[in-house]
């Protein structure tokens, strides 16, 4: 696979040290690590996010107003180290205590545990939500084996507007865990992603054939089927969320239609179209759709859909505006 | 070779640590096939950090030293289930152990028998749950109830049953990382930590072989 990079070992500092030159007025490097975090933090419960890269812009980028504070950062799909996360959440600390927000793997879930303990042995609190949105990566009745895919955007967004307005750590952490356990993803794999550097990508598939339920991470999915057009396809997605969710009529959702590197928008958006027309068709009630690629494996093609079914609570949070370089909301 | 000390433990890591180095490429492949490629790359790192830390550590007195020292190398270096396990694996039988000049036989798989179980606490992994488990408990196993005093004997006897391990690991469904979601499709292929652990005691076995044939050690 072509890719526009120097020493595949260098490729994440790169990265973070290329977004810091365009946009060092609000972010800055945290010292000894390839993570990023806003140069004016303010007194309130740190909001600290991470994982593998390779998501870009997800966990590395999705700071801001009202958004992450700081994002510790590991190699390519591969979980940060408990030193690096250490001392990214003191580097965002203000004595308020720091929520951890990262998807539900394995390898995270040790690292940053281990670096919980670390800040407890400092004095400083946290608390952890990880994300497990991706239905299609266990059962129902093994919610906590759920990985976390695209509803981290979700549920990174409500962690960072409850974390900027005013709650305590504890609260913040309670609405945080509410939008988690609110946020359904299942997604549709095209064609496999390459780690920089690596010559053969991590799968692939044969020609008209896709993957549903795959992971971020090129993970291969749980089913094989033939290339469908996008209505059905966006059909099996929809109605597979339903029966796992929950979600009826009368409710009311945020959607979020993720792209997952190189599907393009015209796709995306040719999916949402076919997702509006079910959801006003079944009558569930729908308070923003959000169209983008946010959450990538870097060229995968393929897309999901996620769905966070709201309540009051969780429109207000989520309606908050937040900046950042490449997610903005008004 | 009956004790183990200090410089021929150094130089047995440093071997560990060239393996792993140079068998990323198939532990890639290993892990593309039902994770998500990137066990080689990150044990590769990790490994190639301790390796650097290891050079630094040619005059000293204590083996355990050495040991503690590669697992946290590897442990704040790699990231990964990976960087907290197999850190785990070096460093964790060797915490709070008395200084030691070397290592008998009994000492060694001690060691290892104590990494095993701390391995577990942090992992919570089982035999028969596609993990590095898989290999090692079976050669912790062997290494306990080897009667001799030869530590190459005894490493080779390791090296057998986590050969075995690993090819055991081809049954299983996966309770942990990534190849979880695949449930019974991750049948037929092996676990690439339960094959890394396989690497390192091969490694060890071969390494102290050669010392004792090149006699540098007794």
């Amino acid at each position: 696979m072509k890719k526009i990079i120097n020493a595949p070992g260098d490729v994440v500092l790169e990265c973070a040290e290329g977004f810091v030159a365009a946009y060092g007025d609000q972010y800055e490097m945290v010292p000894e690590t390839a993570g990023i975090k806003v140069k004016n933090m303010k007194d309130k419960p740190a909001l600290v996010i991470g994982g593998g890269t390779g998501h870009e812009p997800m966990f590395e980028f999705f700071l801001g107003e009202n958004l992450a504070d700081a994002s510790a950062c590991g190699n390519i799909f591969a979980s940060p180290d408990p030193g690096t996360i250490f001392r990214t959440a003191m580097s965002v600390d203000r004595g308020q205590g720091v929520l951890f927000v990262y998807g539900n793997y394995t390898g995270d879930n040790m690292n940053f545990d281990m670096a919980a303990e670390m800040l407890e042995e400092e004095g400083i609190p946290s608390r952890t939500v990880r994300v497990t949105d991706d239905i299609a990566s266990a059962p129902k009745d093994r919610l906590y084996d759920r990985r976390g895919i695209a509803g981290d955007f979700f549920v990174i967004r409500i962690a960072g507007a409850a974390t900027a307005s005013g709650l305590s750590l504890d609260e913040a952490f309670r609405v945080t865990e509410k939008a988690n356990q609110n946020t359904f993803t299942i997604g549709v794999g095209l064609s496999g992603a390459t780690i920089p550097g690596e010559e053969k990508p991590i799968f692939t598939l044969p020609d008209g054939e896709i993957e549903f339920g795959l992971g971020i991470h090129g993970e291969p999915g749980v089913k094989r089927t033939k290339l469908l057009p996008a209505d059905e396809l966006v059909d099996n997605l929809y109605e597979n969320l339903l029966a796992d969710s929950g979600i009826q009529a009368g409710d009311c959702v945020c959607c979020y239609v993720n792209g997952l590197g190189s599907t393009t928008l015209m796709e995306l958006c040719i999916m949402n179209r076919r997702l509006r027309q079910l959801l006003e068709r079944d009558g569930i009630q729908i308070h923003d759709m959000e169209v983008n690629s946010l959450v990538t494996t870097q060229e995968m093609a393929g897309a999901s859909i996620t769905l966070m079914k709201v309540d009051d609570e969780l429109k207000r949070y989520y309606d908050t505006p937040c900046t950042s370089p490449y997610y903005t909301r008004r | 070779m009956k004790t183990l000390s200090y410089s021929a433990a150094c130089h047995m890591l440093m071997a560990c640590a060239d393996e792993i180095i140079k068998s990323k490429p198939y532990l890639t492949e290993i892990d593309s096939k039902i994770g998500d490629g990137d066990h080689g790359i990150g044990m590769a790192g990790g490994m190639q950090k301790a390796l650097s830390k290891l050079e630094t550590m040619a005059d000293g007195e204590n083996v355990y030293d050495l040991f503690q020292a590669m697992g946290k190398t590897m442990l704040m270096s790699m990231g990964g289930a990976s960087g907290v396990i197999f850190g785990t694996f070096f460093s964790g039988g060797a915490k709070g152990k008395e200084p030691s000049a070397a290592l008998d036989a009994r000492a060694f798989a001690q060691l290892m028998a104590d990494s095993l179980a701390e391995v577990q606490r942090q992992g919570k992994a089982e035999v028969g749950d596609k993990t590095m488990v898989d290999a090692l408990k079976p050669a912790v196993d062997a290494m306990s109830a080897y009667a001799g005093e030869d530590l190459v004997e005894m490493l080779s006897l390791a090296e057998e049953a986590a050969k075995e391990g690993v090819e055991q690991t081809k049954q299983y469904v996966a309770k942990f990382g990534r190849a979880k979601s695949l449930m019974e499709r991750a049948i037929g292929y092996q676990d690439a930590g339960a094959t890394s652990i396989w690497i390192i005691l091969r490694a060890m076995r071969d390494d102290l072989k050669a010392q004792e044939e090149e006699g540098i050690a007794q």
